[in-house]
């Protein structure tokens, strides 16, 4: 399941769609899961009365898991080395989002072999949400 | 976030895997578990966000007895204005950047403590909600042993007006 770094190449690239018309529910989980219950993130009302938003909107610590997911699944279990994102912009119940690495650079670093991935997350109208990268340890 | 104890659960696993619709196995199933690579039910990589749940004084989680700022009987429950506010208010503003290295990976067992400092802070102008005023945080987890597991850098931001506009 891991990657080996003798078939990976800059530019490879690997995507996921990890959310399909994101529900206020999923976002109610996440706050549940988490311990984050800031009500603008589940309390409509309040939300767009008092914040001025025009709905509740998902943590951007939801957008992040799931683009980990999308991470984890491309280079394995535990394998993370690093991982940080910039939320660039919110993301509205019925976002489907997809998720996607870019194999930036392989290299070793105290006899381990790491891959760096630019890491970005878009909506389902090509907006991005979360851009970041990534570094993982590959075989 | 602070936690003196921030005990690392299976069924607080399962439940944030949940959350983030991660279907993979390692998460829910401590004998598939042992067959892969880290042997056991591990932290899922954004796992540590959730100490907030063992920070007695996080303040995004109601507490008993208290005034929770979110709509109740009207649109807020603070009955006494205690000033500030304005766009993008409720709840300390949002989260602009959050950053994780991992020094191993948390696995269901362990025991972490999470102590959190401040870092930089800076401001800039934005596109949609006016003058952004950035703050850094940096959390360390530790183990049992001390050791460190992961640190995390969180960055927050206050926006003069909501960053995303009502229609």
């Amino acid at each position: 399941m891991a990657l080996k770094a003798s078939e990976l190449k800059v530019g490879d690239t690997y995507e996921e769609e990890v959310c399909r018309n994101l529900s206020r529910t999923q976002i109610v989980m996440y706050a549940g899961a988490s311990g984050d219950y800031n009500p603008l993130h589940s309390d409509e009302i309040f939300t767009t009365q008092i914040a001025g938003y025009p709905s509740v909107f998902a943590h951007g610590m939801l957008s992040m898991g799931m683009t980990g997911k999308m991470l984890t699944n491309y280079v394995g279990d535990g394998r993370l080395k690093a991982f940080g994102v910039r939320f660039t912009s919110q993301v509205f119940p019925g976002a489907t989002l997809t998720a996607k690495a870019t194999v930036t650079g392989i290299r070793e670093e105290n006899g381990e072999k790491i891959v760096d991935l630019d890491v970005s997350t878009t909506n389902e109208e090509g907006v991005e949400v979360v851009k970041g990268t990534a570094s993982a340890r590959v075989d | 976030m602070a936690a003196d104890k921030f005990p690392i659960e299976a069924g607080h696993i399962m439940m944030f895997a949940r959350s983030v619709g991660d279907a993979n196995n390692i998460y829910y199933d401590e004998d598939y578990a042992k067959t892969t690579e880290p042997g056991a039910i591990i932290a899922p990589p954004t796992f540590v966000q959730a100490s907030a749940q063992f920070d007695p004084d996080y303040f995004l989680r109601p507490k008993i007895g208290q005034e929770w700022f979110g709509s109740a009987k009207g649109p807020t429950g603070i009955t006494q204005r205690s000033g500030g506010g304005g766009g993008g208010g409720g709840g300390g503003g949002l989260h602009a950047e959050q950053h994780y290295v991992y020094h191993r990976t948390p696995t269901v067992g362990d025991v972490l403590t999470a102590t959190t400092k401040p870092g930089k802070s800076w401001e800039k102008e934005g596109r949609r909600g006016g003058k952004l005023m950035f703050s850094e945080s940096v959390t360390e987890y530790r183990d049992q042993k001390g050791e460190l597991v992961v640190t995390a850098t969180s960055v927050g931001v206050r926006t003069e007006r909501p960053a995303t506009a009502k229609e």
